[in-house]
């Protein structure tokens, strides 16, 4: 193929590329409704983020179309063509002080907008803030709620137009805290103590859960660490806190009563039911409430009976890296990982002890 | 030729093999380094598509957790500091002498010696999936999660590998910073240097000053895992947050050290083709000794998510955008010298026009998140994916790619062809574009990295099915490079000695060059002295009858002290007997090396 024959071609196709950038730009935009998008802002803080990417973003795109064009343009415009002579020069300094002066300008306007956010979201969270004390570990999210008293994991509650204020650790390696509608990510680091506040929109309360997850790489099931944030109204979350304030629920059914008995021989080692014997551990997520869960195993699987006898049959094989050899025992806390029950208990006995944890509503 | 005591005369076998383990020739060794580095390349490869493959549906089955784990971390390795680190290094140890009319670099036997040690630490970090598994931690190895408590032996290879490679490079640069200063031909100065080189130049400065950072830090962290010292544990009073300064200090001027090298190609290429000079010489070289500067201001920018503080984040927002300023002087230059050329559009200049085009892609999102609060929305996620291919694929590859076509006649005589060039080309293009424009999309519906798998129901099906395809046709592109070299090799040498009436002293000389580089040192009068030569109608002098080049001898010593390295390196790795072995041979590769006769 000759080289002119291949420039009409790119040609060609560079003509069909420009057509093509509006439809690229629509699908850009259709990731605004996937549900961990990070450009549809539910609260105060992602919405000033929003407003510093959407300046960003337009002068992104301005910088962009324009050296693609000129790029393009440049290429074929001066083009080997017989009879043309490359025309001899070193450079030009009025132009050269004009592209310095350019980029300073976008910088400048990009940086003014930056600080105000970041003077704003590292000042001090508001006075009337709910705090939640929300710890890292491998691989799951504990949330504590210091001033109403509640322990609960993997499913954050808040309430629309309230504060909150959320302080973040980390019990063995690094992980990070990120709600993409809600709150802009924060790691959480061994031996810091890191804060983030966010008041999600008076309208965010909603019956589906907002979607976050771990993203600072924290080892192997790394991509199975994901937690899930409920805004409710005022009254959907008062009756929410009130039952998690409340004791465990009694099983109702016989399954149920021997999984309860089960249970506190079994796994009152790592995990708490309030109000039964199971209520002195505390390094395993608590259950007392397990039962009102969306999602077991930090946001991997549904909340229901099958799911919940999979995972205690055999919980490294739905997330793998918990296998026993992974504990380590002389840490403080220690790290101990979920163990494989279908080892040690009859299939029956862990069907009894998830008929149990299905009631604990 | 006597030799003193306990030493070995030097080589003087015909043996092909014994003369490559020997040879001090910056030209082959400089083949070693791009042969080495471009098998290198292709593990990373095949472990990109690996991961892709896992990726490119979600819940994928193909390969495992811990595997998944081990092949980002490597293929992140394998790609930095054993392909795209020794492919700037090839083009470096072959041009520089030639690019500034010298027969050799400043210390023939260190340049040896830098790549058998390279060549060692390559397989030390390599040989790591075999030996109870390759580090799987990221190649960032933040801490906690690398220390011994959480992470097996692939973290030792990780320690060891990295700082035997840091030798390599500390060593290299070093030499290569005293060649372009002291060796230059006459009338060369500095600012009538080649851009490739005055970028190199800029390159040596920043591993100089980069690698003794990472060194300690590494130490620190063979010190925290081996002899318990607790330099980044919160259980014993460190802080995982110091190795993230240290590592990042070291880390973002290695960005630069990828890809200048690769833009002082382009700024080879381009006036080549364009058949013009270099729009706005000194401006692009202030530039990028304004970016080597500023490249140790940014490190911070790595870090705006843990907890940094309202005044660092300003002051490293700030910072990393000022360097979208001299980059963006870079850019402009660059179209600049295509403005009013004549272009030739050859294999080596689509490249070329393609890297200006692709690393401004890369620049733009990198400025994104340069904003700490878009960087909360960004960091982590596939967005910073597409981000860093566009600039390490896009920029340093394309660079690399560029050169490759560019100064193979001048490395072999031969003419790489030109219709499978373009097919590379066009290939790799699409493959680029196609697998990593769609990670900004993937990044923007919050996607994060480093993930194994993920749920159907998240709406990022399509397009990491996409970005897999682009991948394969990347790899395709690649395929058709290496089968355009073995049908270019088949044919007879007769590119001569300046097929694209280049510019630059590197074709003044035959194709491929003498073992001396130039049978005159020439004498350089403008900043393009082949064309000053031809529009003055110069030629070049004959040597004067009898003059006697003086070359440096093989030497057996720089093998010899690189394996020594390589057997301290394997103590901490296996039993510490094999270090202390390795400190007489070391102690004897020096003894020989010092007492070396030079003729």
């Amino acid at each position: 193929m000759t080289e002119e024959a291949l420039l009409r071609i790119s040609q060609r196709w560079a003509r069909r590329l420009l057509i093509l950038a509006p439809a690229a730009l629509t699908i850009l935009f259709a990731a605004c409704s996937d549900p961990q998008t990070t450009i549809e802002p539910r609260s105060d803080m992602t919405e000033a983020i929003q407003g510093v990417y959407e300046i960003v973003f337009w002068l992104s795109m301005f910088v962009f179309v324009a050296i693609m064009l000129l790029t393009l343009w440049l290429a074929v415009r001066y083009r080997e063509q017989p009879g043309r002579e490359a025309i001899q020069i070193h450079g030009h300094q009025r132009l050269e002080i004009l592209w310095t002066i350019i980029p300073v300008a976008i910088v400048l306007i990009m940086l003014v907008p930056t600080w105000q956010v970041i003077a704003d979201t590292t000042d001090t969270p508001p006075e009337n803030s709910m705090v939640v004390e929300a710890t890292g570990k491998q691989w799951w999210f504990e949330f504590k709620y210091p001033d109403l008293g509640i322990t609960t994991a993997n499913e954050l509650h808040v309430q629309a137009g309230r504060p909150v204020h959320v302080k973040l650790y980390a019990d063995d390696v690094i992980h990070s805290f990120w709600i993409p509608q809600l709150a802009g990510k924060v790691d959480m680091v061994p031996g810091h103590e890191n804060d983030l506040w966010f008041t999600p929109n008076d309208d965010s309360a909603r019956e589906e859960a907002y979607l976050g997850q771990c993203v600072e790489f924290c080892g192997a099931s790394h991509a199975n660490m994901r937690f899930r944030v409920f805004v409710h109204d005022e009254a959907g979350f008062n009756a929410w806190a009130e039952n998690e304030l409340s004791d465990a629920l009694e099983p109702t059914t016989e399954l149920g009563q021997l999984g309860a008995t089960l249970f506190v021989v079994r796994c009152a080692e790592c995990h708490t039911v309030r109000g039964t014997a199971a209520s002195i551990a505390d390094f395993g997520p608590d259950l007392t409430h397990i039962g009102s869960r969306e999602t077991i195993a930090a946001g991997i699987l549904d909340n229901n009976f099958e799911n919940l006898v999979k995972w205690i049959s055999n919980p490294a094989e739905i997330k793998p890296g918990i296998e026993p050899e992974n504990d380590i025992i002389d840490k403080d806390p220690p790290l101990r990982f979920m163990r494989a029950f279908e080892d040690e208990i009859s299939a029956e006995d862990i069907q009894a002890i998830a008929q149990y944890l299905t009631e604990l509503k | 030729m006597a030799t003193a005591a306990g030493t070995i005369a030097a080589p003087t076998t015909e043996s092909v093999v014994w003369s490559w383990i020997t040879t001090v020739d910056h030209k082959r060794i400089g083949a070693l380094y791009g042969v080495t580095a471009f098998i290198f390349f292709l593990i990373g490869g095949v472990e990109a598509l690996l991961i892709r493959t896992q990726l490119a549906v979600p819940n994928g089955t193909v390969i495992d957790a811990q595997l998944y784990n081990q092949l980002f971390t490597m293929h992140a390795l394998t790609m930095i500091f054993l392909a795209i680190m020794p492919l700037g290094a090839a083009f470096f140890n072959y041009m520089v002498p030639l690019m500034i009319g010298a027969r050799d670099v400043a210390f023939p036997r260190l340049n040896a010696l830098s790549y058998w040690i390279f060549l060692f630490g390559g397989l030390v970090l390599t040989s790591s999936f075999f030996f109870g598994g390759a580090p799987d931690t990221g190649w960032f190895a933040y801490q906690p999660i690398s220390s011994s408590q959480f992470a097996g032996s692939g973290m030792d290879f990780y320690v060891i590998g990295l700082m035997i490679l840091g030798i390599s490079s500390l060593a290299a640069a070093l030499n290569f910073a005293v060649t372009i200063i002291n060796l230059r031909a006459p009338g060369m100065t500095m600012m009538r240097l080649p851009v490739f080189i005055w970028m190199t130049f800029i390159v040596m400065f920043l591993l100089i000053l980069a690698l003794p950072v990472l060194t300690v830090a590494l130490i620190q962290m063979l010190f925290d895992r081996q002899f318990t010292t607790s330099f980044f544990l919160p259980d014993g009073g460190g802080d995982p947050i110091l190795w993230q300064h240290l590592f990042w200090v070291f880390g973002h001027p290695e960005v630069y050290i990828l890809i200048l090298p690769a833009m002082g190609v382009v700024s080879e290429v381009l006036p080549t083709f364009s058949r013009k000079p270099l729009f706005g010489y000194a401006a692009i070289v202030f530039a990028g000794i304004a970016i080597g500067f500023l490249g140790w201001a940014v490190w911070s920018h790595h870090m705006f998510t843990t907890g940094l503080g309202a005044v660092q984040q300003a002051v490293f927002s700030a910072s990393t955008m000022a360097i979208g300023i001299p980059t963006g002087i870079k850019v402009f230059n660059w179209l600049a010298t295509m403005w009013g050329g004549s272009i030739r559009f050859t294999t080596a200049m689509y490249f070329a026009i393609a890297f200006v085009a692709m690393f401004t892609i890369g620049g733009i999102s990198g400025v994104m998140h340069a904003s700490p609060p878009v960087d909360q929305q960004q960091q982590d996620t596939y967005f910073i994916v597409a981000h860093i291919h566009y600039v390490l694929v896009g920029g340093a590859l394309f660079g690399v790619f560029s050169g490759l076509y560019y100064w193979w006649p001048k490395m072999t005589g031969r003419l790489l062809g030109e219709t499978l060039g373009k097919w590379n080309f066009w290939l790799m293009f699409a493959g680029l574009n196609i697998a990593f424009f769609p990670m900004h999309f993937l990044g923007v519906s919050g996607m994060p990295r480093r993930i194994y798998t993920y749920d159907p129901n998240l709406g990022w099906d399509f397009w990491n099915l996409v970005a897999t395809v682009g991948a394969f046709i990347l790899a395709l592109g690649v395929l058709f490079f290496i089968i355009n070299v073995f049908k270019t090799q088949q044919r007879e040498p007769d590119a001569g000695d300046n097929p694209w009436d280049a510019p630059t002293l590197e074709w003044a000389t035959t194709s491929p060059p003498p073992e001396h580089d130039f049978d005159v040192i020439p004498e350089v009068h403008s900043r393009e002295p082949v064309w000053y030569m031809r529009d003055h109608n110069m030629t070049t002098p004959d040597p004067e009858p009898g003059t006697h080049i003086h070359l440096p001898p093989p030497s057996y010593y720089p093998i010899i002290i690189a394996f020594g390295v390589l057997l301290l390196g394997l103590g901490p790795l296996s039993h510490l007997a094999v270090t202390a072995l390795g400190v007489p041979v070391i102690i004897y590769g020096i003894w020989g090396w010092t007492l070396e006769p030079t003729e």
